[in-house]
């Protein structure tokens, strides 16, 4: 057995979220801060989004210099943050077993941020048939390829999407020398903001196929093309030796379920309160694990937020139950989930159908509690719900059930 | 050492050549290799062991419970399952003893399990029995409703099919055997007491030939001027389920085959999944691998049966592999003396079980190999879970820290381990190989996280 190293907090996951957390909690004087991460650099997926749209509208900035600030923020608040180091199970309610290059650890904390962030699903999860030829991508691994070890990718890409991430993976095809063949999407538009995607059309002349699925990827070896099916049923094969599955976000929850911590059935991940207090006293969760997934600016206010929840737990505040939050179709799914009255923290909710006009609309038990203009609902893309209504969820009522209406 | 993938085969005559690098030729050529004084060549047309079939299975230790009473099958299953599950702890290679389950989901096949208990026994295995569904239910809590009773048969066990492959051929090529990758073999003749084989990378010289082609044993057999048998390939598709569906599941949940046809399979992998499948289908292409709407739809609506919450899990692999199915329901093992060429024809699922066996019979067949010797001991990585794989190994990355430095995180492979199967005796051609060998990129992201490093690795190694 190795020995216990006592902490005050653990974060794991030095991405946005995490390095946000720790960096507002150290400069806080919560005692000893402690960020794990899996990976070389800290930075999370910000390491290898070699494109703008980062930091602040006063200061903009590409991903990779946006994941050196949060780091360098978090050491210099005071944090620990330490790379190449795994979390692997839990050793007790609030203390990890770690792996690294120095061996074994087992790591107890007074409280512990979950900061795990999300992957995209690839190829198999999505069950497309075909062969298993080289040459499959998801935008996650096309990214790091691309613009982290300068490795070949083939000539000719077909991209499987046609949301900010897909666009995001296109641009990083022709980075790499290669011509986007197609995007797909099996939604009737793109889901993105419609400049982006006239762009894509016009200016690097990309054709966007939609009602549109992958029916089977070809080719012995390596890739050589995709046979694509309509929703009319009409099939057509487009020749490619790549193809970039995209979006489709799932969260990395598996230090969550391995904890038996209490999981949300829309997004997957912890269920939290407004205080991004999980199912367990002592246990946070924070960023895309949350909500598979938000921007990194979304991911990092998460951050900061829930360093005043831990910071509060540390001081001894009570841990509340909450009450469940669900959405009714056409909505997929909302965060945080779970309510209790003094929650402040804006939501963010998905839906599967585009919808104008769109209204949400807050109820417990048939009471309702709030009405808002949520404006144009696109499948993929963020909707935000404020907390202006959680003073009047009724603690011990049922569940608070938020619904989508528009044309 | 000699591993070729490229370039003219060696001028010389060699001894023995087994055709097809799969389980099957691997062990023996493994087998052959015990002869110190035999020159031996394994040709593989693919660019790796273990490409064909062997890769491509449901990975079970069988005790050939249901094998034809009487048949080679039968004998040669119950005397290779035998020998490689000593093979396997003395090289470590994984197998979990779990054990299978035929379970009966209506009338036609709970009817139908006390014949299969007398076929055990008349199999020489006395250990199987009746189940009701009270126990059954004991024993698979997660199992749908409906299962109206089940044979227990303990001894079925779950093993890596790639770590036996490799090991055979590993100890094989250390012992002296000539690995010839990507030579594949078209035309041949017999002349004078020589077989001239004709390869896509020249021509190949044998005294004794053996024939462990798999799909494609029957085009060299007739290339060789025999017409003994026919495969068609059949394809079986399979899905493979993330590791938290392992909870799920404890035993190999087969079907009971009745009249109406085979169902599909749920078994837990030695790496901690859960297996789903396979789909039967009789094709003509023996190249067609690929993948279908249909057949992973119908796993998924017999899988969801069989074990319903097990369709809520995520879906980290899907494949298909081809079996050698011939018109006879047993092996066609089929020796020509005059020619000093043997046949290892129609080997069915169970070729993983019996390869150990098949071997040492194959090479009773061919005439004149000469005294054998003991074979050093082969030690395999541990890929399996139910033994310490190295990041859970203190004293073994203290004394090497790259074992503690994960690259793969969803599977936990450390660079360690990469680093290792790029130096190998046979190292593998591609990533595909690197994966099977290390299980690098096979976990629910599938490179989302790890592959371009990976792939950094697997190309810093090549230059």
């Amino acid at each position: 057995m190795t020995a216990v190293r006592e902490v005050d907090v653990l974060v794991v996951g030095a991405g946005p979220a995490g390095l946000a957390a720790a960096a507002r909690l150290a400069a806080a004087g919560a005692g000893r801060v402690e960020v794990l991460d899996r990976e070389q650099r800290a930075g999370g997926v910000p390491r290898h989004c070699a494109h703008g749209g980062f930091g602040t509208w006063s200061r903009p900035l590409t991903g990779p210099a946006y994941a050196r600030l949060l780091a360098a923020g978090a050491e210099r608040a005071g944090a620990v943050v330490r790379t190449g180091v795994t979390a692997l199970d839990w050793a007790g309610p609030r203390a990890l077993h770690t792996v690294g290059p120095h061996g074994p650890g087992t790591i107890a904390a007074r409280a512990v941020v979950l900061a795990t962030g999300a992957r995209e699903r690839p190829r198999a999860a999505r069950l497309v048939p075909g062969t298993r030829p080289a040459g499959v991508y998801t935008t996650g691994e096309l990214q790091q390829a691309v613009h982290l070890y300068g490795q070949h990718v083939g000539a000719r890409a077909v991209v499987v999407g046609a949301e900010d991430v897909s666009y995001a993976a296109a641009d990083t095809v022709r980075t790499a020398g290669a011509q986007v063949v197609a995007l797909v999407t099996d939604l009737p538009r793109a889901q993105t903001a419609p400049a982006r995607a006239l762009d894509s059309r016009l200016r690097h002349g990309v054709p966007l196929l939609t009602d549109t699925t992958v029916a089977e990827l070809l080719g012995h070896g390596r890739l050589s093309g995709v046979r694509v099916r309509h929703r009319d049923g009409r099939t057509a094969v487009l020749p490619c030796d790549t193809v970039v599955f995209t979006g489709d976000f799932v969260p990395d929850h598996e230090l969550a379920r391995r904890g038996g911590l209490t999981l949300d059935a829309g997004t997957r991940g912890p269920a939290v309160d407004g205080s991004l207090r999980t199912s367990r006293p002592g246990v946070f969760a924070a960023g895309s694990v949350l909500h598979a997934v938000e921007s990194a600016a979304t991911a990092a206010r998460e951050g900061a937020h829930v360093a005043s929840a831990v910071l509060d737990t540390l001081a001894g505040t009570w841990w509340p139950d909450g009450v469940p939050l669900v959405v009714d179709p056409p909505l997929r799914w909302i965060a945080p989930n779970r309510v209790v009255p003094a929650d402040s923290l804006p939501y963010v909710l998905r839906t599967t159908a585009f919808l104008s006009g769109a209204v949400a609309e807050v109820t417990q038990d048939g009471r309702p509690l709030h009405r808002e203009r949520i404006g144009a609902a696109v499948p993929n893309r963020t909707l935000r719900l404020t907390a202006r209504w959680t003073s009047r969820v009724d603690p011990e009522g049922g569940p608070v059930r938020v619904g989508l209406t528009g044309r | 050492m000699t591993v070729t993938s490229h370039g003219p085969l060696p001028a010389t005559t060699y001894d023995v050549t087994v055709v097809g690098a799969g389980v099957v030729g691997s062990a023996v050529a493994r087998e052959l290799s015990r002869h110190p004084g035999l020159r031996v060549a394994l040709v593989e047309a693919q660019d790796d062991v273990g490409q064909g079939t062997s890769k491509a299975n449901t990975a079970i230790l069988h005790t050939g419970f249901d094998a034809v009473p009487g048949s080679l099958e039968a004998r040669l299953v119950r005397e290779g399952a035998r020998l490689l599950a000593a093979y396997a702890a003395e090289s470590g290679i994984p197998v979990e003893p779990v054990g299978a389950l035929l379970v009966a989901w209506d009338e036609d096949q709970h009817a139908a399990l006390p014949g299969l208990l007398e076929k055990a026994e008349h199999n020489q295995y006395p250990d199987a029995r009746l189940l009701g569904p009270a126990e059954l239910y004991a024993r698979e809590p997660a199992l749908g409703p409906g299962a109206l009773g089940a044979l227990h048969v303990p001894g079925e066990s779950i093993i890596c099919p790639w770590t036996t492959t490799l090991a055979y051929a590993t100890q094989a090529v250390r012992a002296g055997v000539d690995l010839h990758l990507d030579c594949r073999v078209g035309a041949a003749r017999h002349e004078q007491g020589v077989h001239h084989l004709t390869t896509s990378r020249g021509t190949l010289r044998t005294r004794l030939l053996v024939n462990a082609a798999g799909l494609h044993a029957d085009t060299l057999d007739r290339a060789l001027g025999h017409d003994d048998f026919t495969v068609t390939p059949r394809r079986g598709q399979l899905l493979v389920f993330d590791k938290p569906a392992r909870s799920l599941v404890r035993h190999i949940l087969l079907p009971v085959p009745t009249a109406l046809g085979k169902g599909v399979l749920v078994a837990p992998t030695v790496y901690g999944n859960v297996l789903l499948g396979p789909t039967a289908e009789d094709l003509d292409d023996k190249r067609d691998t690929g993948s279908t709407a249909e057949g992973l739809a119908l796993l998924r609506e017999q899988g969801g049966r069989i074990l319903p919450a097990l369709l809520e899990e995520e879906v980290t692999a899907v494949y298909a592999g081809l079996r050698a199915a011939t018109e006879q329901d047993d092996y066609r093992i089929t020796a020509h003396p005059e020619e000093g060429y043997v046949t290892v024809g129609g080997i069915r699922s169970t070729g993983l079980t019996a390869s150990l066996a098949i071997a040492s019979y194959v090479t009773g067949l061919l005439p004149g190999l000469g005294p054998t010797r003991e074979l050093e001991p082969v030690r395999m990585p541990n890929l399996g879970e139910t033994f310490p794989r190295p990041y859970q190994r203190p004293e073994l990355i203290a004394a090497d820290p790259e074992y503690g430095t994960l690259v793969c995180h969803c599977e936990r492979v450390s660079r360690g381990e990469i680093r290792d199967a790029l130096a190998a005796t046979i190292p593998p051609a591609g990533l595909d190989g690197l994966r099977r060998r290390t299980r690098a990129r096979a976990g629910r992201c599938q490179g989302f996280f790890c592959g371009a490093a990976v792939r950094a690795l697997w190309e810093e190694a090549r230059s």
